[in-house]
């Protein structure tokens, strides 16, 4: 514990050099964790948002933005389809398809969606409500648990909705039904959490210009009714499923994207976008060890007299080499444990930034076992640069230094 | 006590010095005597260990100090003796009390802070405990130096040039202190200089020679 001391003293001795050395050591650490958690989170939080969906019907588009609307609530919509064309898929007994769960987008309050669904997407997403009950008639709406949180919404609250994804009070619907919850899910992780939902029939009324009682009526003759998005999850996986899609896109007006694909190809691109990152951290990373060889190695020609002293008194090689390989590896341990903390709030910051942009919520404190091992790697970066260093302070000739 | 026989040393590439032999008992005081580059530098460092001689042997407190072995002979320098420079050095990262405590600590021994504090009081020094030792005057440097020197209770107290860039008032204020801190430790007190005003002060004197 002394000689820890005694270097922990000489590198508080040198203030500027110390602050240089852990800034750059911070800020390498900092930046290869940030990008490792970055991407966990990011990842993650797609990963459980996939809920076994294996197909996404739409309208024509960019099969990306269809994946990203439809099942992450985060694009706008490529268009709407009508009911009629997906009803086939929609058939109970259909061969290849478990379950569908068609979707209608288009509405929000206060900035969060109001999906028009069926009942299906609450087996889908395997959620369970916490407050009230299920939305069964047309108007009633089932809210998310962190919508309800942020918004303070209670069941038996009216609201009324705005035309569009944004929160923008000049499209309000005025002259339409209000919404009322009857229910608030529990909290599930997924993206329900951030959802309001209703039954489809609301958004068709909301949006039947005021004469919504025709609708819940009955049917009118020719079906004109539209959804946006059809989400699917296969019964079986064959040599059928796969050219599905393949089939739905040529053959139909309509559009099937794969999410496991798109996401694939998201991932993929935004992959060379933080290996890129993670490059340039490593490089920095060189260059800090490069920082603490210098420092250690400059700062010893000033310190032969100290050193050769110390041998005077009674310190052997031994402890000199290890007094300096340990200035090395405190300085790796501060630079690393400060670069962890660092990658730690700034993925809490960017979690909170995507928390507003997105309506998404983020596990920011988790620790991955990675980090662990570039903790190791800083650690050992720091006693391999200080290396030369301790050997040059080893060989220090006492009887020489001294006669100076 | 030290005994030091027939040691010669050679700097590399250099003519050889040999040395004539030494002797100084527990309390006892001896002045080594020599214009520059007479080597008395060197004798100090062979006395210390500090050097390794070609031939002749050290021996301090009973124990050869070329059979201590290697690992042990800088520990065992520490422990048996203490060392004073003509100009003083320290660890400018520790403060005065922590650079005397390191010396216990080097020496494998117990860091002991009454005997830190009264030894730094007999020498007037308690004020500068916690300052560093390039906030204090070169007088003080220099005592600060021989209580660190001291702190171990050394067998032998070695001196090189101690006064040579001292006036005459603080060359005597420093024999003196040398000579009544070795007193109370009991170590045999070696003084290595060319200051001739020391001269008289110290019973036994050794004069080295520039040598054939």
């Amino acid at each position: 514990m002394y000689s820890l001391w005694l270097s922990w003293k000489h590198l508080v001795h040198k203030p500027s050099q110390l602050v240089l050395n852990l800034v750059l050591l911070a800020l390498s650490t900092g930046l290869i964790a940030g990008v490792l958690l970055f991407d966990q989170m990011i990842t993650d939080r797609l990963d459980r948002n996939l809920a076994g969906i294996d197909l996404v019907i739409g309208a024509k588009g960019s099969p990306l933005q269809l994946i990203l609307s439809g099942m992450y609530h985060l694009d706008t919509p490529t268009g709407n389809i009508s009911l009629e064309s997906v009803r086939p898929f929609m058939r109970p007994g259909h061969p290849l398809i478990q379950r569908a769960v068609p979707l209608s987008l288009g509405d929000s309050y206060q900035g969060y969606r109001i999906v028009g669904t069926d009942t299906a997407f609450l087996a889908m997403y395997g959620l369970t409500i916490g407050q009230g009950q299920l939305a069964d008639a047309p108007m009633d709406v089932l809210a998310g648990a962190n919508v309800a949180k942020a918004l303070g919404l209670v069941v038996g609250q009216t609201f009324q909705s705005v035309h569009g994804l944004d929160d923008n009070p000049d499209l309000t619907h005025e002259d339409s039904h209000p919404f009322r919850v009857v229910g608030i899910l529990e909290p599930s992780g997924t993206v329900a959490d951030q959802l309001l939902l209703t039954p489809l029939e609301s958004v068709w009324m909301v949006h039947d210009h005021g004469h919504a009682e025709e609708v819940t009526g009955g049917l009118p003759e020719q079906d004109q009714r539209q959804i946006t998005t059809l989400l699917i999850q296969y019964r079986v996986r064959n040599h059928l499923t796969l050219n599905l899609p393949r089939n739905i896109n040529e053959n139909t007006e309509l559009m099937a994207a794969s999410p496991a694909m798109e996401m694939n190809r998201l991932y993929a691109l935004m992959g060379a976008g933080t290996d890129l990152l993670g490059i340039l951290a490593w490089i920095i990373l060189g260059v800090s060890g490069l920082s603490i060889f210098v420092s250690l190695y400059s700062s010893l020609q000033a310190r032969r007299y100290e050193l050769a002293l110390m041998r005077v008194m009674g310190s052997s090689p031994g402890g000199l080499f290890r007094l300096i390989i340990q200035e090395g590896f405190l300085l790796a341990l501060a630079g690393g444990m400060l670069g962890i903390i660092l990658a730690h709030v700034g993925v809490w910051l960017s979690g909170q930034f995507l928390e507003d942009a997105w309506h998404y919520s983020f596990d920011t404190w988790v620790f991955l076992p990675a980090e662990g091992w570039l903790f190791l790697a800083v650690l050992a970066f720091g006693v391999l640069a200080a290396l030369i260093p301790a050997w040059q302070a080893r060989k220090v000739d006492i009887g020489e230094t001294l006669v100076d | 006590m030290i005994e030091a026989s027939s040691l010669s040393f050679h700097y590399p590439g250099g003519a050889s010095i040999s040395f004539p032999d030494i002797r100084c008992d527990a309390g006892d005081q001896l002045l080594i005597l020599g214009e520059s580059g007479t080597g008395k530098s060197t004798l100090l460092q062979l006395l210390a260990g500090l050097r390794q001689p070609d031939t002749g042997s050290v021996r301090i407190h009973g124990t050869m100090l070329q059979d201590v072995p290697k690992v042990r002979r800088d520990q065992f320098r520490g422990q048996h003796i203490g060392l004073i420079f003509q100009t003083p050095h320290f660890l400018q990262a520790l403060n005065v009390e922590q650079n005397i405590a390191l010396a216990q600590r080097l020496a494998g021994k117990e860091v002991d802070l009454l005997r830190i504090h009264a030894l730094l009081d007999k020498l007037g020094l308690l004020h500068r405990l916690n300052a560093y030792p390039r906030h204090c005057s070169q007088g003080e440097q220099q005592r600060i130096s021989i209580a660190r020197a001291l702190i171990n209770r050394p067998d032998i107290l070695l001196a090189d040039e101690p006064t040579s860039a001292l006036d005459d008032r603080h060359c005597r204020e420093v024999l003196h202190l040398l000579q009544e801190q070795a007193a109370d430790c009991r170590s045999a007190l070696i003084i290595v200089t060319h200051d001739q005003r020391i001269k008289d002060q110290i019973p036994h004197t050794i004069t080295l020679e520039r040598h054939v």
